[in-house]
């Protein structure tokens, strides 16, 4: 189908662009479109006004900072998946972002839209809670805030943004020696939705145990389902990180989880089965990673 | 509604038109310019069929609004030239086209992957499947169009029109 008729702006800056978020009649900023314009052709979608923020060549950019990679909300998720500078820094982002739909996807679609877009089974969501990134947004009148990936996060499409508020930056922390990432995608075809996986930062102290771990899952709620020391990891601390230890707590985590895919029982069992495959990998790099 | 004056090279020619602001590239591409070589299968990004080249980049022109590639530099299938011929004959050779409707989408994408250097080469089958993987075609079952792909990629057999 075709989009129901809206408005079409195209600011200049993003001065302007947070100006015609706080005026303009429902405005939606439109960044790659790969999952807004998908939404709009079916109808699902039918803002009356799209800003069209995709040319601001300064949001499209990545920096090096000292322990952190600071990306631009438009850096394009072909660039996560190809620039060496994310693939040392952040490799579970980059790992994340070759899952993501197809190439003529990826060469469109940006991150902070994916953020913003807020699917549970979505990839660059689920890599920037088990990343712990920032997300930096800014509006007309209130000027800039930061929140977690975490507080993003609402419900199923649904973020914690103020409708004048727009995404500009994201800042994901560096990998640092000692850490391992893993992450493992399960789907009927690559490129296809998830049908689970797993999102594994794990943290070794100088003895080879356990200092930290963030596990997120994909599509296994409402929102990218994290669990951290704070929830859920917390019992593993200490531990040497063994095969059957990730085992059980793939099961155990996954038996939290809240999938709606009908088959709720079968998506678990995959959920858990992501997980400790995440964990062994990130086991894995962590050790090499010293 | 609003109408946009926008000014595209689509092919190696520049074109100015005013539209409005929800057409889409590929209604532009298909309606305005009369290029209707990019086809429409599902218009919600998944099956391919209307991928363009955007600044030599695949993209959906099903999901990218025709003011949207105002000052962009458009391919259609139309316009690929020389450098897409061995691919196109091969693909006929290797029976990698039944009915010919996906056939412009996955020129355009086995085009960008044949040309780009971040894709790792030699290709692999898989490499090459995952690279089509966002190409529908409900003919073929896809044997012929990788291994024409693969043919053409890593020549591994003499071409005729070498």
């Amino acid at each position: 189908m075709k989009p129901a008729e809206f408005t079409y702006y195209r600011p200049e800056s993003v001065g302007e662009a947070l100006h015609g978020l706080a005026t303009l009649p429902d405005p939606k900023p439109l960044a790659g479109g790969q999952s807004l314009l998908t939404l709009m052709n079916l109808r699902l979608a039918r803002p009356a006004t799209l800003l069209d923020i995709g040319r601001f060549t300064e949001l499209a950019r990545v920096f090096d900072d000292t322990e952190a990679l600071v990306l631009g909300a438009l850096v394009r998720h072909r660039t996560c998946e190809t620039d060496p500078l994310v693939a040392a820094r952040a490799p579970l982002l980059h790992a994340a972002a070759g899952h993501i739909g197809h190439l003529g996807i990826r060469n469109q679609g940006t991150i902070g839209g994916s953020l913003a877009h807020a699917d549970p089974a979505a990839e660059l969501p689920l890599a920037a809670v088990t990343l712990g990134a920032t997300v930096h947004v800014e509006s007309a009148t209130r000027g800039k805030r930061a929140l977690s990936a975490e507080e993003l996060f609402v419900s199923f499409y649904a973020n914690s943004l103020e409708p004048d508020e727009l995404i500009t930056w994201i800042t994901v922390p560096a990998i640092r020696p000692g850490q391992g990432w893993g992450f493992v995608e399960y789907a009927r075809q690559h490129g296809d939705y998830a049908l689970a996986g797993a999102g594994v930062l794990l943290s070794l102290d100088a003895r080879g145990r356990i200092a930290g771990l963030r596990i997120g899952l994909l599509n296994a709620a409402d929102r990218p389902l994290l669990f951290d020391e704070r929830e859920g990891t917390a019992p593993v601390l200490g531990e040497l990180p063994e095969p059957r230890l990730w085992e059980g707590l793939g099961w155990r985590l996954a038996a939290l989880s809240e999938p709606s895919h009908p088959d709720t029982e079968y998506v678990k069992a995959l959920c858990a089965s992501a997980i400790s495959e995440a964990a062994e990998a990130a086991t894995e790099r962590a050790g090499e990673n010293t | 509604m609003t109408e946009i004056p926008i000014e595209v090279m689509v092919n190696g020619t520049r074109f100015r038109r005013t539209v409005a602001g929800r057409l889409s590239l590929a209604d532009f591409l298909r309606e305005e310019l009369r290029l209707t070589g990019t086809h429409l299968g599902c218009e919600h990004g998944v099956c391919g069929a209307c991928s363009v080249l955007v600044d030599g980049r695949s993209v959906r022109a099903c999901l990218m609004l025709a003011a949207q590639a105002d000052g962009r530099e458009v391919t259609t299938v139309e316009g690929l030239g020389a450098e897409a011929r061995p691919l196109r004959e091969c693909l006929a050779r290797r029976h990698g086209l039944q009915c010919g409707f996906c056939t412009p989408g996955f020129l355009i994408t086995a085009t960008e992957l044949l040309q780009d250097n971040e894709s790792g080469k030699p290709l692999t089958e898989d490499g090459v499947r995952e690279a089509l993987s966002g190409n529908i075609c409900r003919c073929t079952g896809y044997q012929g169009i990788v291994e024409a792909v693969l043919e053409v990629g890593n020549d591994t057999e003499t071409r005729d029109d070498a």
